[in-house]
C-alpha cells in the first residue's frame, strides 16, 4: 500500500490537445493518503471515470506522471500496479464458482494452492459469502455479484487501492445501505486506500473522510464533507452538494455591500476588486431565512419536506430557496435575511476571500 | 379464488391455427397419407401400413446417405465452429474496418445456393476451372468426378466457404455485446489471453453459438443444392445425401410410398438431434435455479 500521487496529469482523447477544451481531465495535482476514504463527485461525463482508469493503469494519461509512494508507475500495466477495482455492473465469472471466482486472480500470480485456499477462505468471511462458496456465480443477485468482484480485489494482499466505479448502481436500494456500511467496515478494519466514483452526494459524503468533487474535467474541490457544504471553492460544488444547491445570485460589489438589483446585502468582509469578473453571491438555503425584515421577496412555493419546509421565492427577480422550521408561519410581508456565516462572493464562478 | 373462464379467448390464436395448418400441418399430413400407402398412378391407393418404413429401415441404401449426412456435418461442424470463432475473435470491434469485414463475411451468405453450386462446380473443373486446372498444371492429381475424396473435399471446402462467415457473424454480435468492464476486470485480475477467452468470451458467446450450430446442423443434414449441382451425388452415390436420395427416390423413380417414409424418418432424425443439441448445450444453465443474466 501506498500513496497516490498525481503530477501534473492531464488527459486527452484527442492526439493533439491544444484548448483546455480538448482535455477529458484537465491537470491534477494531487496526492491520495495511504490509507485515505476518498469519493469522487460530479456529473456524469466530469471526467471520473477517466481519472479513476488512470489509477489503475486501464488508461495511459496523455500528460504528466502518476506515483505510487515513490515508484512512477506511469507506463506500468494494471497488473504490475496491483489495484483492485469494482465497476458499475457487477463483474462475474459465470461459469466458475464464488470460490473459483476469487480464487482466479491468485492462480494466475502462480500463487501455491495451499496460499489460494487460505487467503480464499479468509476473504469469503470478509464479505460475508462463506456459505454457497461453492454455488456457481451465474445464479446470485445483483449485490452478491458485486460483492464476489469487490471480492477478487481483496484477495490479493498486495493492493495499493481500491477503486470502485459507481458500483451501487445496480444494487436494490435496501442493499445499498448494507453494502456500502460493509465497505466502511472494511475501510476501518484493514485500512485499504479507497476511491469511490460517483454521482450521488449521499453515497459520496457519507463514505469518504475526503471529496474530490469534478466538474467539467476539472477538479474543483477537495475537502471534507463539512469544508465543501460550508466553503463552497466554486459555484458547481455550491450547486451539486446540498439539497436544494446554494442560491446564486449576480451582484455588483462595492467594498462591503453587494447589489442585488436595486437592494443591497451587507458582506462580512470587503471584496476586493473584481473588475471585469462576473460576480455571483452565493448562500446556501440553511443560511437564508424568512422573516419580516431584510430585503423584500415574493414566496412562490412552499415545499414541505418533513422536518423543514422549503420555502421558493423570488429576489428581484432571481429565484431563491430558504429553510424554514416545520412550524414556522411566514410573514403576509416576507423578507429574506442572509446569515453572515453562511455568505459566499464568486468571482468567475472560483470563491473570493473576502477581506475584513 | 375466483377465476372467470372465459373460452372466448381461443377465437384469437384462431387465425394462428389456420395459417399452421396450411403451412405445416396438412401438407404433413399428406406425407403422411402418402407413406402408408402405394400408389400406381390414376389416383389409385392400396393400404400399406408400416411396409414403407419396414423396407427403409432394412435398406443398406438408406443407412449409407444417412451416414454419408453424418460424416459431413460432423466435418463441417467441427471445422466451421472453431475457425468462425477464430475469425469473429480477430475481427475489429471498432473503427472502418467493421463495415467492411461485417460485408466481407455476408457475401456468400447472399450468393443463390445453386450459384454456389455452379461456381464451385465450374472452379473444380480440371480443364477450365481456376482451382482445378491451376492443380492439375501443378501436378496434382484432382477431379472431383472421379476420385470420392476429391469430391468430398470440394464439398467440404464449397460448404465451409459458405457457410463459416454465419458462424462468424454469430459469434461476433455475441463477443461485441460483452460490456468492456469484463476485459478491464479481467487485466486487473491478471487473466491470460487464454482465460479471457475461456472464462468470459466463450461463456458469453454460448448462446449465439448454440445457434449457430443448431443451425449449421439442421442446413447440413438437409444440404441438397449445392452437392447436387457439384457432384450430382457422385462418384457413384459417394456423395448421395438423404436429401439427394430422397428427390431420386420420389421424383427420378416415383416411388412416392417409399419417399414418404424416408421424408418423415428424415425429419425425425433432424428433430431428435437438434433436440440431443439443445438439451446438451443448455444443460448447465438450470443448476442454480433462475438465470443470471442481467
Amino acid at each position: 500500500m501506498a500513496e497516490i500521487t498525481f503530477d501534473g496529469i492531464r488527459h486527452s482523447y484527442y492526439p493533439d490537445p491544444q484548448k483546455p477544451e480538448d482535455f477529458a481531465l484537465r491537470e491534477i495535482n494531487h496526492t491520495f493518503e495511504d490509507g485515505g476514504a476518498y469519493a469522487l463527485l460530479g456529473p456524469s461525463g466530469c471526467g471520473k471515470t477517466t481519472l479513476l482508469n488512470i489509477i489503475s493503469g486501464l488508461l495511459h494519461p496523455s500528460h504528466g506522471r502518476l506515483l505510487f509512494g515513490s515508484t512512477d508507475v506511469t507506463d506500468l500495466s494494471t497488473q504490475e500496479r496491483n489495484i483492485a477495482q469494482v465497476f458499475q455492473f457487477p463483474v462475474v465469472y459465470d461459469t466458475m464458482s464464488v470460490y473459483d471466482n476469487l480464487a482466479f486472480p491468485l492462480r494466475n500470480r502462480n500463487v501455491p494452492k495451499d496460499a489460494v485456499d487460505a487467503k480464499v477462505k479468509e476473504t469469503l468471511e470478509m464479505i460475508g459469502l462463506s456459505e454457497g462458496a461453492h454455488r456457481k456465480a451465474q445464479g446470485l443477485t445483483a449485490d452478491q455479484k458485486q460483492k464476489i468482484s469487490l471480492g477478487r480485489g481483496l484477495v490479493r494482499s498486495d493492493v495499493n487501492a481500491i477503486l470502485f466505479d459507481e458500483p451501487l448502481t445496480v444494487i436494490d436500494p435496501h442493499m445499498k445501505w448494507e453494502l456500502r456500511s460493509q465497505l466502511k467496515k472494511l475501510h476501518r478494519r484493514f485500512g485499504y486506500t479507497m476511491i469511490y466514483v460517483t454521482h450521488d452526494q449521499t453515497e459520496a459524503l457519507t463514505f469518504a473522510d475526503q471529496v474530490v468533487v469534478m466538474y467539467e474535467g476539472q477538479v474543483v474541490q477537495i475537502g471534507t464533507p463539512a469544508e465543501l457544504f460550508e466553503r463552497p471553492m466554486h459555484t458547481f460544488v455550491g450547486y451539486f452538494i446540498g439539497s436544494p444547491g446554494m442560491n446564486l445570485l449576480p451582484v455588483r460589489t462595492e467594498g462591503r455591500t453587494a447589489r442585488i438589483g436595486d437592494q443591497s446585502v451587507e458582506l462580512p468582509g470587503a471584496a476586493p476588486d473584481l473588475q471585469g469578473c462576473r460576480i455571483d453571491l452565493g448562500v446556501r438555503p440553511e443560511f437564508t431565512r424568512i422573516s419580516t425584515t431584510g430585503l423584500p421577496v415574493q414566496i412562490r412555493k412552499v415545499e414541505d419536506v418533513g422536518r423543514y419546509k422549503i420555502v421558493r421565492a423570488v429576489l428581484e427577480g432571481q429565484e431563491i430557496a430558504a429553510l424554514a422550521g416545520e412550524d414556522e408561519a411566514l410573514p403576509a410581508d416576507p423578507h429574506v435575511q442572509f446569515d453572515p456565516a453562511g455568505i459566499n462572493l464568486y468571482a468567475d464562478s472560483w470563491r473570493v476571500d473576502l477581506g475584513a | 379464488m375466483n377465476k372467470t373462464w372465459n373460452n372466448k379467448a381461443w377465437f384469437m390464436v384462431l387465425p394462428v391455427l389456420v395459417l399452421v395448418a396450411f403451412s405445416a400441418v396438412i401438407p404433413l399430413m399428406t406425407v403422411v397419407n402418402y407413406s402408408v400407402q402405394d400408389t400406381f398412378g390414376n389416383n389409385q391407393f392400396f393400404w400399406a401400413g408400416t411396409d414403407w418404413f419396414i423396407e427403409l429401415l432394412e435398406s443398406d441404401r438408406f443407412w449409407e446417405a444417412l451416414g454419408r449426412n453424418l460424416i459431413f456435418s460432423v466435418i463441417i461442424l467441427l471445422i466451421e465452429v472453431p475457425l468462425g470463432i477464430f475469425i469473429a475473435l480477430n475481427m475489429p470491434k471498432k473503427g472502418l474496418g467493421v463495415p467492411f469485414c461485417l460485408v466481407f463475411m455476408s457475401l456468400p451468405l447472399l450468393i443463390p445456393w445453386n450459384v454456389v453450386g455452379t461456381i464451385w462446380q465450374v472452379f473444380g473443373r480440371v480443364d477450365i476451372g481456376l482451382l482445378g486446372y491451376t492443380l492439375f498444371s501443378m501436378g496434382v492429381d484432382y477431379n472431383y468426378v472421379s476420385n470420392v475424396s476429391d469430391a468430398w473435399i470440394t464439398l467440404i471446402v464449397m460448404d465451409i466457404w459458405h457457410w463459416t462467415s454465419l458462424v462468424v457473424l454469430l459469434c461476433y454480435a455475441g463477443l461485441v455485446s460483452i460490456p468492456d468492464a469484463y476485459f478491464q476486470a479481467a487485466k486487473i485480475d491478471g487473466a491470460s489471453r487464454w482465460s479471457v477467452f475461456r472464462y468470459i468470451q466463450l461463456p458469453k458467446m454460448k448462446r449465439v453459438l448454440l445457434i449457430a450450430v443448431l443451425l449449421r446442423f439442421m442446413d447440413s443434414f438437409m444440404i441438397y443444392t449445392e452437392p447436387f449441382v457439384v457432384t450430382g451425388g457422385g462418384p457413384g452415390n459417394s456423395t448421395t445425401f438423404l436429401s439427394i436420395d430422397l428427390v431420386k427416390m420420389a421424383i427420378g423413380q416415383f416411388d412416392l410410398g417409399p419417399a414418404a417414409a424416408m421424408s418423415l424418418v428424415y425429419f425425425l432424425i433432424i428433430l431428435l438431434f437438434s433436440w440431443v443439441f439443445y438439451t446438451v448445450m443448455t444443460s448447465h444453465d438450470g443448476e442454480t435455479g433462475k438465470g443470471g443474466e442481467q
